[in-house]
């Protein structure tokens, strides 16, 4: 009777279960994942830059002609590149691994190669494969010799399988180029400034030139501003100039509503008032408010053609004007006063710059591309500069191009940019600094962290929240709890799991398309039809195509054809009612996501395909070619219903979320339970799971970095999150699983400070290895004369090796496995003392010069250990020694810990276990956390943690806590009950001091800790006496010159206000720069030792101490002709 | 006033009566003063399992300081013999110098401590030559992963290609490791490598009390509260009636207290003086001796004690 009851109730809730749930489409995810990668974003964008935008980049300027010949041409044919290498001299290159490069300090690069047909003489030459320069490869790219192998052919390399590359090596420092945020180019603004003005602004982008231009209102007129132009010209003016001479084809063209008529007439009249009527008179006009600038050779063009030319060219530069066709451009700028017309009287709403959809992201290849064009059209313009100066020269040989091909500049140009991360390119007159930057290997976590990092090119000193704010478009694309705190919090953001960023691809077939649907083209129409109410304009990547009657049946065709897979599934289109246009894009560094397609109310990924997902007869491209899933970009998710869950399906909902935790990006995605925790609180710790030590990667014990901290015996976390299994944390992860009790203790557990147990410690917990590298190199001079190593020197006596020489094996560097305390030698290095070749040569051949000691010694308070000495060589030197240094570090007091939760604390004290509480079954925690930390917090997910952890540990399994998922607290409280422990996890404890019971019960299981790369061993800093800086004779400042520490100002007025002055005096003089100076009563200025050199006298020079900064300051000032003089009284007077 | 000198109470949200209060005076009524008649009348050790591991067993009739204080003994001042100095000669393994060090620390030894001498701080030298037969035991462990040659041609499994390969720590062949170790005779309060036991710890005994009969579909759900063996179910009467048979069993999880029903009818509340003691050995003594062995340190340091106060009177 009972179990029949129950059957009914289960059967109640499978009904009201929504039907045919697709079960498990988060697998859809890790498909996702399989086939593109963490990063594959970057690795995208550069493959696309190697393998076509390059080769369109040489066609743009595939040609070289030179003045001095008109004979004579250079063509690009085809440009390549290769696979990394390197040369071994001789022309002999073989290839190269990335991790060869990280650890010899050279470039992962390969060449670039081009073909090309020349004249030499009257001959015309076809050479293949002439190297013009060498590109860094990004790693797992498709030119890396990573991409496709197997787990255990990238052991061979050294590669680490979970790496998900992404990145450069340049001398042999990892470097990552940060994805750029920019507005979105060739796209209309319309924004409204502080009085109120509407104003419509497009910045214009093609490969030659950037511009920005604007249609502007001052007192109830419309102007066009540019920087080309001295003033503001009059939108009707331009409109003439570039043809539209009637008044009423432009109103026409701008609209024929009332409320446009009347915001027009001021326009018109003031035309009128100038006396332009005709183009030509138009671009008079123009030509005279020209800005001048400095003219370099060329034929003297009149006002009239260089107004013409930059009406074509620069103003609104990336709309096309095919012989001198002005139609499009017209319509544009007609366009651009409508909406500013209409903006100013309050019927369009200006447009949001922060919506997601006005952004557009740059990656590695399209800046890789701006760059490269820019030092590409450097070379041609260097060898066309060499061809116009050598041709007219009589010589012997024929004139051969290809002798003057140099490699270098534009391999060093890359190199350079990457390295410094100065980005600069002339014809855009950019200068960017800050675009790479050095991958952050402190733990895994911090490296991926940094390959989905987005920067803004936003000032970070303005005081505006808005870029800052999170966007509501922004949901899906960019995590909302990964950004830095402080000054650049907002304007710093990371992609979430499952954005793409796109490329560029043509539009060529996309116009065709659209044209074929029925889009009218707007060369065909007059503008009373372009502005009438009955249709919609229809754009492709912000240039006008067109206009259509029935926008739906366009979109939705596109749409299916897209599904079909007869478009790219990248081509975005998407209605704009307010605007009453349809926009097409293509363009690259949109940000999508993919979604499953929903229709007519039914998700069309249903179980069988996940099955068939899981049996792997079924790729994730599968389910976009099969149309069940597509990718949306931000413009188009504005045009759809997306549900949530499949329980939120309503007849219009288009589209079905694939998995909600996916909004978040990967360091949010380590976070157990997020959607249970104050949103700081996650935002926090994803600033510090990237301080987190552990393990960095599978090939963690092959790399010599600066500086690396692992964890000795580092854990997988017991709760764990359907991210940490996608990217691999669980496999190399950073922290370990401490037992901790919620409560209070002795009084060291303050302000977050946590009690550690030292058994614990005894055992393990929390034990670091902290590495760090000493590279030194062996030179080879002008002279021919090189650094050379030395054997230890042998004490007489004893016949050892003296103290400072004891690490050093027989070769003169130290062996590995000997310990260096501070000050002992790592490498006994000598340098020859002359190192420039003498004028007169001396008849001792090498190995006669004289050598002076440069010994390479240990500094640190704590001894280091050798882990592996590498002797090898790069480009530049000829012998490269890198040493790999190791500590071995166990917690002590003040090393800082944290929880996955933002709840970070130091070791306030270390007890011994007999101290500590312990439960029934004699569990002893590893960690006391004072409860204080919990009520102002409000980390929820760090208790819902504690009890997953636990019921984990008792079950022997891991349990989940996924964002908007995971296991249910409910059900973690059954498993505690079930193994005989309490519902809210709380236990009976008894103090291990008393020996008696404790008077609350206590909360108490394991949570995951995380050791943060601050400790104390590298901050504890004190000085007694030590150096002084030269110029001042006062302390030196900080610690790792052993600096003082100073008395500020505040602490000063703190002694001033308490009237200590003799202390004053002893801590600002005494025992910082006092000085004796003698000084002449006489002319109050100073003497030496007791003479005055002015007064040529020696009666009244007395004797006084003063700081040696003030005698500085004396001098200094005399040294710019003011007399300091002193005059001395005595005391009682 | 029996329950507070007597019972520690477990409420839903708090425990009272913690601390013993039955010192002389405390109570009126009460003699507590201490006599060694009454103590040993009342004390009992009652040993309910011991094998080569581990042992529980019950301390009746004593204060809660001194059976921690036997804990804490164990814990922290039996002596045992553990690794404590690592001499490497070679050591090419994956594993660095510091962790093999310390993962050898912490290698329970099988040797009878009481027949080594402490080392003195003079013989201490950290240097081969301090080992003496009376304080130190030397071990040496030289292995060298070589390949195999009988391993066949088309063989990828580490264990088949090379002899004395240990995926742990040799991640190829070539790989060497060469130490001489000596392990001596420390506490556990210096390093818990030398704690002898993995854990000791007490428990009190809990007691359950019903203050009503609890009877049918009340008593079920009484039962599933606690650890099976806890609460029995008697037929009296045609009803089913609840019976505390064996409160040794409760973990004292509080389940009960969830069920505001049952919360009204039961009291739950622990022993003071009945300890249910827990001993498990790393395996260098049996727990029996060990606790033998907290016995005698405990007796030398109330010698001590007491010397230290007759030579100030």
């Amino acid at each position: 009777m009972d179990s029949f009851e129950t059957m009914l109730q289960m059967d109640k809730t499978k009904l009201a279960q929504p039907v045919n749930t697709v079960e498990e489409k988060w697998k859809l995810l890790p498909a996702f994942l399989k086939v593109k990668g963490l990063v594959r974003q970057h690795i995208d964008s550069f493959n696309y830059f190697i393998n076509s935008e390059i080769r369109s980049i040489m066609k743009a300027n595939d040609k070289i002609t030179s003045d001095a010949d008109p004979n004579f041409y250079m063509k690009y044919l085809n440009i390549y590149v290769g696979m990394p290498d390197v040369e071994e001299g001789f022309n002999i290159t073989k290839p190269i691994s990335p991790h060869e490069c990280r650890l010899r300090d050279m470039t992962y690069s390969a060449p670039i190669t081009v073909d090309i047909e020349y004249t030499r003489g009257q001959q015309r030459i076809i050479r293949n494969n002439l190297p013009i320069g060498r590109m860094p490869i990004m790693l797992r790219s498709s030119n890396c010799v990573l991409t496709g192998k197997t787990p255990a052919e990238l052991a061979k390399l050294n590669e680490c399988p979970i790496d998900p590359g992404g990145y450069f090596i340049v001398k042999g420092t990892e470097k990552a180029i940060l994805i750029q945020e920019q507005l979105s180019k060739n796209r209309m603004i319309v924004e409204a400034d502080k009085k109120g003005n509407a104003s419509c602004s497009v910045t214009s982008s093609t490969h030659e030139r950037k511009s920005k231009t604007y249609v502007i209102m001052k007192n109830g007129r419309y102007y066009l501003k540019h920087n080309t132009f001295t003033e503001d010209i009059p939108i009707v003016i331009v409109l003439k100039a570039m043809g539209v001479e009637c008044d009423q084809e432009i109103v026409q063209l701008v609209g024929s509503e009332e409320k446009v008529l009347a915001a027009m007439a001021p326009s018109l009249e003031e035309c009128y008032k100038a006396q332009v009527f005709t183009q030509v008179q138009a671009l008079k006009y123009m030509g005279n408010k020209v800005r001048q600038r400095r003219m370099w050779g060329g034929p003297k063009k009149t006002k009239v053609e260089e107004a013409r030319e930059l009406l074509q060219g620069t103003i609104l530069a990336h709309v096309p004007v095919v012989n001198w066709n002005f139609k499009v451009k017209v319509v544009y700028l007609a366009l651009m006063l409508r909406r500013t017309i209409l903006a100013q009287g309050a019927t369009l709403k200006v447009d949001d710059r922060d919506y997601y959809g006005n952004k557009r992201l740059e990656l590695a290849g399209q800046l890789l591309s701006l760059l490269f064009e820019d030092l590409f059209k450097k070379f041609n313009s260097e060898l066309k500069k060499i061809a116009d100066s050598t041709i007219p020269k009589p010589r012997a040989a024929q004139f051969d191009i290809v002798k003057h091909m140099r490699q270098d500049q534009i391999t060093n140009g890359l190199i350079h940019a990457i390295s410094s991360g100065n980005w600069s390119i002339k014809r855009f007159k950019m200068e960017r600094a800050g675009v790479t930057q050095v991958l952050s290997r402190l733990s895994f976590i911090s490296a991926l962290g940094h390959m989905t990092r987005i920067t803004s090119q936003f000032e970070k000193t303005r005081k505006v929240s808005g870029p800052r704010s999170l966007q509501p478009s922004q949901w899906g694309m960019l995590c909302p709890s990964d950004t830095p705190e402080g000054e650049a919090c907002g304007l710093v953001k990371n992609l979430a799991l499952m954005t793409h960023v796109t490329t560029d691809m043509p539009e060529e077939p996309i116009i065709r398309l659209a044209l074929n649907l029925g889009v009218e083209d707007v060369h065909l129409l007059s503008g009373e039809e372009i502005t009438s109410p009955q249709v919609y304009l229809v754009f492709i990547n912000g240039n006008i195509l067109g206009v259509t009657r029935d926008y739906k049946r366009l979109v939705r065709t596109f749409r299916k054809m897209r599904r079909a897979g007869y478009l790219n599934e990248f081509v975005s289109i998407s209605p704009h009612h307010s605007y009453r246009a349809v926009h097409i894009a293509s363009d690259g560094g949109r940000v999508c996501r993919p979604y499953i397609i929903v229709e007519k109310g039914v998700p069309k990924v249903k179980t069988r395909h996940i099955k068939e997902l899981t049996q792997g007869v079924r790729s994730f491209d599968d389910f976009l070619r099969e149309g069940l899933l597509e990718y949306l970009d931000v413009n188009e998710e504005n045009d759809c219903q997306i549900a949530l869950y499949e329980s939120d399906i309503t007849r219009k909902t288009t589209h079905l979320e694939i998995e909600p935790f996916t909004i978040l990006g990967v360091c949010a995605g380590l976070i157990p339970y997020p959607h249970h925790n104050q949103s700081p609180r996650n935002t926090y710790q994803c600033a510090m799971g990237k301080q987190a030590m552990g393990t960095i990667g599978y090939n963690q014990r092959n790399r010599i970095d600066t500086l690396m901290y692992l964890l000795c015996y580092p854990q997988a976390p017991l709760v764990k999150t359907k991210t940490i299994e996608l990217i691999g944390f669980e496999k190399i992860p950073a922290g370990q699983n401490a037992t901790v009790a919620v409560m209070s203790y002795s009084g060291y557990d303050i302000e977050d400070a946590l009690i550690l147990n030292e058994a614990s410690l005894d055992r393990g917990f929390g034990r670091c290895l902290v590495y760090r590298n000493q590279k030194v190199y062996l030179k080879r001079y002008a002279n021919q004369a090189f650094d050379k190593v030395m054997g230890p020197l042998i004490d007489a006596q004893t016949r050892k090796p003296i103290w400072r020489h004891e690490a050093l094996d027989q070769d003169g560097i130290c062996a590995p496995g000997e310990r260096v305390m501070n000050k002992q030698l790592l490498v006994n290095k000598y340098m020859p003392t002359v190192t420039v070749p003498s004028l007169q040569a001396t008849g001792s051949g090498p190995g006669q010069h004289e050598y002076r000691e440069v010994p390479i010694s240990y500094k640190g308070i704590e001894p280091s250990y050798i882990e592996k000495v590498m002797i090898s060589s790069n480009e530049e030197e000829s012998f490269l020694i890198k040493i790999l240094l190791r500590q071995t570090r166990r917690p002590e007091i003040g090393d800082k810990f944290s929880s996955r939760h933002g709840q970070k604390g130091v070791c306030g004290l270390i007890v011994p276990q007999i101290d500590m509480p312990f439960s029934d079954l004699g569990i002893c925690p590893d960690i006391i956390m004072n409860p204080h930390g919990y009520p102002s917090r409000m980390t929820v997910g760090k208790l819902i943690e504690l009890m997953g952890s636990k019921a984990g540990v008792l079950d022997g399994k891991f349990h989940y806590g996924t964002a908007f998922g995971g296991d249910k607290v409910g059900d973690l409280s059954e498993i505690l009950v079930r193994h005989g422990f309490n519902y809210l996890g709380k236990d009976f404890l008894t103090s291990g001091i008393t020996g008696e019971p404790l008077q609350a019960y206590v909360f108490m299981g394991p949570i995951y800790y995380q050791k943060l790369k601050h400790m104390v061993l590298d901050k504890v800093h004190a000085r007694a006496k030590g150096p002084r800086a030269v110029l001042t004779r006062q302390p030196t400042e900080g610690r790792s010159k052993d600096g003082g520490l100073r008395l500020g100002e505040m602490e000063r007025d703190c002694l001033i206000g308490y009237g200590a002055s003799m202390l004053l005096l002893e801590r600002l003089m005494i025992s910082s720069d006092a000085f004796e100076v003698e000084v002449c009563n006489k002319c109050g200025l100073l003497g030496y030792s007791g003479w005055c050199q002015y007064c040529k006298s020696s009666t009244q020079v007395a004797s006084l101490k003063i700081p040696y900064a003030c005698k500085l300051l004396f001098q200094e000032l005399q040294s710019m002709n003011i007399v300091p003089r002193l005059s001395l009284k005595k005391y009682n007077e | 006033m029996e329950e507070i000198r007597t019972r520690v109470v477990l409420n839903e949200h708090e425990i009272i009566n913690v601390n013993s209060t039955d010192f002389p005076g405390n109570y009126p009524g009460y003699d507590d003063s201490w006599n060694l008649k009454k103590f040993s009348k009342n004390f009992r050790v009652d040993i309910v399992n011991v094998n080569e591991r581990d042992m529980e067993f019950d301390l009746v009739g004593i204060d809660a300081s001194v059976a921690n204080a036997f804990r804490r003994i164990l814990l922290s001042e039996v002596p045992t013999m553990a690794i404590d100095k690592v001499f490497i000669y070679n050591n090419t393994s994956i594993i660095q110098d510091e962790v093999l060090a310390h993962r050898l620390g912490l290698i329970p030894i099988k040797a009878d401590p009481r027949l080594f001498e402490y080392q003195t701080a003079d013989n201490n030298q950290g240097s081969e030559t301090d080992a003496t037969p009376e304080d130190t035991l030397v071990f040496e462990l030289k292995v060298r992963c070589r390949k195999n040659p009988q391993a066949s041609r088309d063989a990828t499994d580490p264990s088949d290609l090379y002899i004395d390969h240990n995926r742990l720590i040799f991640q190829d062949f070539e790989k060497e490791i060469d130490i001489k170790v000596h392990a001596v005779k420390g506490i556990g309060k210096d390093h818990a490598k030398f704690s002898p036991v993995a854990t000791a710890s007490y428990r009190l005994l809990p007691e359950i009390t019903l203050t009503e009969t609890i009877e049918g579909a009340l008593a079920e759900r009484l039962k599933d509260c606690f650890a099976p063996g806890v609460i029995e179910l008697d037929e009296v009467n045609d009803t089913i009636r609840a019976r505390v048979a064996n409160p040794r069993m409760d973990t004292c999880s509080r389940e009960v207290l969830r069920h505001s029903e049952l919360k009204d009818l039961i009291k739950l509340s622990r022993i003071r003086d009945h300890f249910i003691f827990s001993v498990e050995s790393t395996g260098s003594l049996p727990p029996d001796t060990l606790f033998m062995e907290a016995i005698k340190v405990l007796m030398s340091k109330c010698r001590g004690l007491i010397q230290e106060l007759e030579r100030d009177i």
